[in-house]
């Protein structure tokens, strides 16, 4: 009795879990762009002087700052990775219009303040390059309304103090102009000899203005140059609807799955079709804490890993059955079949699963995504296809509930006489 | 369900093994002949999918893209329900994806959305390279293992096995002309999984049996195999109906972007079971067969 309580407080305790969590789970997991709908570019990175080197350092530190680009635009998570030695990923999920963010993204390409040099021909011209875009602080620009609130100003901060200093004591009421490329954005004048390598902006600016300028120069100049070697842009629509239709297409079989299951092993395949829901729940769960991001392959392999998954529970299944019909006890039977068949199963995962890691070490991209998942897979499959639909059968048989082989799927007919 | 499996699985493995022998053969020359279908992500070009509300004919997007000034020499137009797809032998620039999208809202459908993807081949060629590369040396991980758990005869079976599944799968692919993109990498690689596992459940018999099994000849060794395979063929048939299940119902009612996948799928998940039993098998027990305590004897038949 105690035996059978604890089985039904096991099960429905499980049962409320999954049905309380699962609505948050799928609402708040990451869907890849091919569900989501964005934008996604590959850039290939490149030394901006001749000959120089690509170091990781610099590439990390270029996808930093595509990343704040990329926050700039407002979207939700850019998802920005480095790849290899000279690639740079950035996702969009989201973004429909893509032109805007190939333009944001290619804009600050060189950030520079310059001033004249006597060799300009026009008054917007500007030839003698003072500072390069890299060379201010991190985050170090910032706008506010200026002392009469009545426009804004932007505060700058240099790495290097006193280079600033030298520039502001050569150009004292000379013009110091900022330049994306070659155009001229502004052309303020230096009011001060600025020496704490600090210095405020002001010309009038209004609130757009002034943000503007601080985040073109918060983003700074690329110390890459970029290339865009890939991109695709997905419509939300189509993504949605991929979605659904794989979706769909994975309950259909999971309920035929369920269903055969059922059939064909009784009280066990129910168990079974009970730890298979858990095991997906439990994989969602831990895509959900892992913050893996779902793509169309990734469900595909899902739903495949299911699969897996009951093939685990027939191993299992099917050699309890063995065991009745050569006359065991439906205890012993029980009992032997699974002690048996765990030595199966786990050598079957653990195959696999060498084979996934290293996948997974050695890949790049989906297949590194695809090993990863189905890592995931194998372990989830091992804690809920194995030991717990062995401990719910245990529960079972231990408390008298299934008393004939019926109840396993054996005929009573098929059983050998001792 | 309870089948009765009295069959010579290893006195038939040598047909088995001409089949395979023979479509392997057959494959390397329809790689070397007709290489694969590739897809858009392996050579150069835009693909674009466009959903759109209404049934668009080939004509009306070949007007359109005559008008936008899009067209290009070879352009494909595949019409379907519901979609377009749409393939361009040379890349789009941003503009003209741009100006795609616009005519086509203007001209074809109001609410139509495009997928557009732009692809350079050598991004898909790496990561076939990285796919190769990851399941050769996969393949050493796994001969590790066996090796340790089983024997290093159970590790070059499965892994003959494996790779025969992996390429069988490239094979019809190539022969059937079969379009190959990035998901079709993933869905090799699910295969090798799928494969690995189904030869190790059956091997994991076999070592059971042989546990308990007396060998002084070939004829006890052959019983052992053929028990193992008839012992797990429930199993395994049962396993591979509810896989198959499952790809099937991917390929019917899944999204287009994953067709190939599952049909690769389903190709490989039958080469899987099938290598499995009638390759992986007889392949261990002619190996064991050369080891020296055991002795030939003719052979009697086998029950």
């Amino acid at each position: 009795m105690k035996r059978i309580i604890t089985f039904l407080v096991v099960v429905v305790v499980t049962t409320a879990v999954m049905v309380g969590t699962t609505p948050s789970l799928l609402k708040d997991i990451n869907l890849g762009l091919d569900l989501k709908g964005g934008f996604e570019i590959l850039y290939e990175a490149q030394p901006i002087e001749a000959g120089g080197k690509i170091t990781k350092d610099a590439l990390q530190q270029t996808a930093k700052s595509i990343e704040k680009r990329a926050n700039v635009l407002g979207t939700s998570e850019p998802d920005v990775t480095t790849e290899g030695t000279n690639r740079i990923r950035l996702k969009m999920p989201g973004v429909t219009d893509e032109n805007v963010v190939r333009q944001k993204m290619k804009e600050p390409a060189t950030l520079t303040f310059r001033s004249k040099d006597g060799t300009e021909k026009k008054a917007d011209q500007y030839n003698k390059i003072e500072l390069y875009g890299n060379e201010f602080a991190e985050g170090g620009a910032s706008y506010h309304p200026d002392q009469l609130n009545q426009f804004y100003e932007v505060s700058i901060k240099v790495k290097d103090k006193s280079k600033l200093a030298d520039i502001t004591k050569r150009l004292l009421n000379k013009e110091l102009a900022i330049f994306m490329d070659d155009t001229l954005l502004y052309a303020p004048v230096v009011r001060a000899v600025l020496s704490d390598g600090t210095a405020s902006i002001s010309g009038g600016y209004t609130k757009e203005q002034a943000k503007d300028l601080s985040d073109k120069i918060n983003l700074g100049a690329l110390p890459l140059k970029l290339t865009e070697k890939y991109s695709q842009s997905v419509g939300a629509t189509l993504g949605q609807l991929s979605l659904e239709q794989t979706l769909r297409a994975g309950i259909i079989g999971s309920l035929i799955i369920l269903l055969f299951m059922i059939l064909v092993y009784r009280i066990p395949g129910l168990i079974a079709s009970f730890t298979l829901i858990v095991y997906t729940w439990l994989l969602i769960a831990f895509f959900y804490f892992a913050g893996v991001t779902l793509t169309l392959p990734g469900i595909a392999a899902f739903i495949l890993g299911i699969g897996m998954a009951v093939d685990a529970n027939i191993i299992t299944d099917e050699r309890i059955k063995e065991e009745i019909r050569s006359g065991k006890s439906i205890l012993s039977a029980v009992k032997a079949g699974s002690k048996v068949s765990f030595r199966t199963v786990m050598d079957a995962h653990v195959t696999t699963f060498i084979a996934a890691a290293v996948m997974f070490g050695l890949g790049t991209g989906a297949v590194k995504g695809f090993a990863f998942v189905l890592m995931l897979d194998l372990i989830v499959s091992i804690i809920t296809n194995i030991f717990f639909s062995r401990y719910l059968l245990h529960l079972l048989v231990k408390g008298n509930i299934i008393k004939s082989p019926k109840m396993l799927g054996v005929k009573e007919s098929e059983i050998r006489a001792l | 369900m309870r089948f009765k499996w009295d069959y010579d699985f290893v006195k038939a493995s040598k047909y088995f093994y001409i089949f395979s022998i023979a479509l392997t053969i057959a494959g390397i020359i329809s790689l070397a002949v007709f290489k694969l279908n590739y897809g858009v992500d392996f050579s150069a070009g835009s693909n674009v999918d466009v959903k759109v509300t209404k049934n668009v004919s080939k004509q009306e997007i070949e007007k359109v893209l005559v008008d936008a000034k899009l067209y290009q020499k070879d352009v494909l137009i595949t019409p379907g329900t519901g979609r377009v797809n749409i393939r361009f032998p040379e890349v789009l620039s941003p503009a003209q994806e741009a100006t795609l999208k616009d005519t086509l809202a203007k001209n074809v459908d109001k609410s139509a959305s495009a997928e557009v993807n732009t692809v350079d081949p050598e991004m898909a060629r790496e990561l076939q390279q990285n796919a190769i590369y990851a399941v050769l040396l996969a393949s050493l991980g796994i001969i590790v293992y066996v090796t340790i758990r089983f024997e290093w005869r159970f590790a070059v079976a499965a892994i003959i096995a494996l790779l025969h599944d992996a390429f069988l799968v490239i094979t019809i692919f190539s022969i059937l002309r079969l379009e190959v993109n990035l998901t079709f990498i993933i869905a090799v690689l699910t295969i090798v999984g799928y494969s690995i596992n189904d030869t190790v459940v059956i091997f994991d018999r076999v070592r059971e049996n042989m546990r308990f099994a007396k060998i002084k000849s070939h004829a006890d060794l052959h019983d052992v195999v053929n028990k193992s395979i008839s012992q797990t063929m429930t199993r395994s048939i049962n396993t591979v109906f509810t896989v198959f299940i499952a790809s099937v119902c991917l390929l019917i009612f899944g999204s287009e972007s994953i067709r190939m996948f599952s049909l690769a799928m389903v190709i490989g998940l039958l080469c899987g079971a099938y290598s499995s039993i009638f390759i992986a098998s007889p392949l261990w027990y002619g190996l064991k067969g050369l080891q020296k305590n055991v002795k030939t004897k003719p052979s009697k038949t086998t029950t």
